[in-house]
């Protein structure tokens, strides 16, 4: 009825969150260059969760994708987080080491491939706690390997968010890209009223979650990169310049002395506020692009 | 058992070290020492209860941002200092392991504490893949977040095999209200399904483990103990430097290729597919 | 939890094509559909939610009541409705006809 040039922008607009981690990671490659590897007709499901009455997955909720992106290799690994929470297992661990793996040994040898982790994960599978926590430690691993070799992006993007053990392989990262939706911390905020209490966080209390575990805070004190809108050709357009960048000779988890200064500065007699410590911490000293 | 986390630690950090007290500078929370182990000198690290610690939520023998960016400025520094020397000059780092977890506070959470963990592991990765022994010694607990920092990437790690050991991804209340399961239930699952169980001996059954070490009396040790965990550490020590400087030496032992089955297999699947791909 | 199986032996049309479609997410499934490896359709559940295998028998009878493809289905399930469970099914048939 209207005239086309009122319609707003967000009407054409595609969303990344609203498709599962498969096509998210997917909608990521240069068409036609990508191949799922290990994928559900693979049927490598957790051997653990029928033990315990739980229906596994055929990809046990961890995705991943070879292919290219603005011309160079890369690999999309996705937690899907429908499933399980999009929690670490053994199964679902041990296929994102091993593509990162792979991915490190291809850049060793001359063919940089890059990696990007689509984290939508709430940490550890309780359901085999101790083989969780073990894929996570050897995906930060993984993770670190890769990092000096070709650029390791973590994009997490829907409102799952990525806490828990995964969020130390976020923070390892070359790269953390988030959207306003994301969150992202090591203890939830339920997890953290449940050990020390609603006095020192109140879970109902949502604008207090955005402001300290939201993607503008996160990117605003400096602990992510880039923020993006929930835009499949705009988080396209980002992951590509990442892929594409020249390695740097540090980053960030390695800027010990910076962050170590910083806490030791920190006034811990009340609670912190968010806006001041994005006030204090915003520097363009990290690795990114903008 | 809660009441002791942390005790055993500073109990072994100084048996084995004979230092008691933080570096100046450092927080009351960490313990790091030079100190003599065989032949070498070898840096230990140790995350200890400070009942007055600046940060409330650290105060029980949580690791959080203090104790997290500690441990990585000492690794760091080590790195650097040994860059240039082989590999086999490369200083030993020794991890004594007793913490009861992440810290679970706001403060943490706002400034950060996920960026933290991530730098201590990345420091102590770094450590390990530059090619010193890292060596873990699980002497009391090891929680989840708090062993991802402190621990978790050493390339051997050893543990006391006493009911007072704990390496778990959750605290089993938590684990059981989760689950909607008791305690007692819980326990009895552990047994049954290995990764799920609260006791060191099952947690040996998924081969992540170099060695289990016996103690009469952990939390008291005689001079004969700890000579006997000197040599133990020494052994593991002269076993990283001769293996590879990555986590793969757990999935080779036997108890890895029983237990850690589906994971060898969805690694060696990812491989064949990765060449055609 | 579950495992629940049918066989169709009268679905004899050769298929060619493979589907995967959806997630075990709660109150949800995935199915896996592939040609099938011997005479008729054989179709093999798992379901964390216990005590519906008439429900899912009526469902497959609806299903081949009307689909007659030699197909391997595979299902893994958190508790799908029957209305869901054949949106899914009519999604895999729908990509295997491609």
């Amino acid at each position: 009825m209207n005239q086309t040039s009122t319609i707003p922008d967000f009407v054409s607009r595609k969303s990344f969150i609203e498709v599962d981690g498969r096509k998210r990671a997917q909608s990521l490659f240069d068409e036609g260059t990508w191949k799922e590897l290990v994928g559900p007709f693979d049927r490598m499901e957790s051997p653990w969760l029928p033990l315990q009455g739980v229906a596994p997955q055929f990809d046990d909720g961890c995705i991943v994708i070879k292919g290219k992106i603005g011309g160079m290799a890369a690999v999309a690994i996705a937690l899907e987080g429908a499933f399980q929470g999009g929690s670490i297992g053994e199964v679902s661990g041990a296929k994102m080491a091993a593509a990162l793996d792979l991915a490190t040994k291809d850049s060793v040898a001359g063919k940089r491939t890059a990696a990007i982790l689509l984290l939508e994960t709430g940490g550890v599978r309780l359901q085999e706690a101790n083989l969780g926590l073990a894929a996570v430690a050897e995906v930060i691993s993984s993770v670190l390997a890769l990092r000096p070799h070709a650029p390791v992006i973590t994009l997490i993007a829907g409102t799952v968010g990525c806490f828990g053990g995964m969020s130390l392989a976020a923070g390892v990262s070359s790269y953390v890209v988030m959207t306003r939706e994301a969150r992202l911390g090591l203890n939830g905020p339920e997890v953290i009223e449940q050990e020390s209490g609603i006095d020192e966080f109140d879970s109902s209390d949502r604008a207090l979650i955005w402001a300290i575990h939201g993607g503008e805070q996160r990117v605003g004190m400096g602990l992510a990169d880039a923020l993006v809108e929930d835009d499949a050709e705009k988080i396209k357009a980002t992951i590509r310049e990442y892929v594409q960048a020249d390695l740097l000779p540090e980053y960030r988890s390695q800027q010990v002395e910076l962050y170590r200064d910083r806490i030791t500065a920190l006034d811990t007699s009340a609670q912190i506020d968010p806006i001041s410590l994005r006030r204090e911490w915003n520097n363009t000293t990290t690795g990114g692009l903008r | 058992m809660s009441e002791h986390i942390g005790l055993r630690g500073r109990v072994w950090f100084e048996a084995l070290t004979g230092n008691n007290q933080p570096v100046s500078g450092d927080p009351g929370t960490v313990l790091a020492s030079n100190s003599q182990i065989g032949d070498e000198i070898a840096l230990f690290l140790c995350v200890v209860p400070n009942p007055s610690s600046r940060f409330p939520c650290v105060r029980d023998g949580q690791v959080g941002l203090e104790e997290a960016f500690t441990l990585a400025h000492h690794l760091r520094r080590v790195i650097a200092e040994d860059r240039e020397k082989p590999r086999a000059q490369k200083r030993t780092v020794i991890a004594i392991v007793d913490v009861k977890s992440q810290a679970y506070g706001r403060r943490e959470e706002t400034a950060g504490i996920f960026f933290a963990a991530a730098a201590s592991s990345d420091a102590y990765a770094s450590a390990r893949m530059a090619g010193h022994p890292v060596i873990s010694l699980v002497a009391g607990q090891a929680f989840s977040g708090g062993f991802l920092t402190h621990g978790y990437q050493a390339n051997r790690i050893l543990s006391f095999d006493d009911s007072g050991i704990v390496i778990h991804a959750m605290h089993k209340e938590a684990a059981a209200r989760i689950t909607r399961r008791s305690v007692d239930e819980l326990e009895e699952l552990g047994h049954q399904i290995a990764p799920m169980s609260y006791d060191v001996h099952d947690y040996a059954r998924l081969g992540l483990l170099y060695k289990l070490l016996h103690v009469d009396d952990p939390q008291n040790p005689t001079a004969a103990d700890v000579e006997a965990i000197k040599h133990e550490l020494i052994g593991a020590i002269q076993d990283a430097r001769r293996g590879a400087t990555d986590l793969s030496n757990r999935l080779q032992s036997d108890a890895a290729k029983q237990t850690r089955k589906a994971g060898i297999a969805v690694r060696a699947a990812l491989e064949a597919q990765w060449q055609n791909a | 939890m579950e495992q629940i199986e049918f066989d169709y032996p009268a679905a004899k049309r050769r298929i060619t094509k493979k589907a995967h479609i959806g997630v075990v997410g709660s109150g949800d499934m995935e199915v896996l559909m592939e040609p099938a490896q011997s005479e008729g359709a054989h179709v093999s559940i798992t379901t964390s939610v216990d005590g519906f295998q008439r429900s899912w028998k009526a469902v497959f009878d609806r299903f081949f009541s009307k689909f007659d493809g030699a197909v391997r289905i595979r299902i893994n399930d958190a508790g799908a409705t029957p209305g869901s469970v054949m949106l899914r099914l009519e999604q895999a048939v729908e990509v295997i006809s491609q």
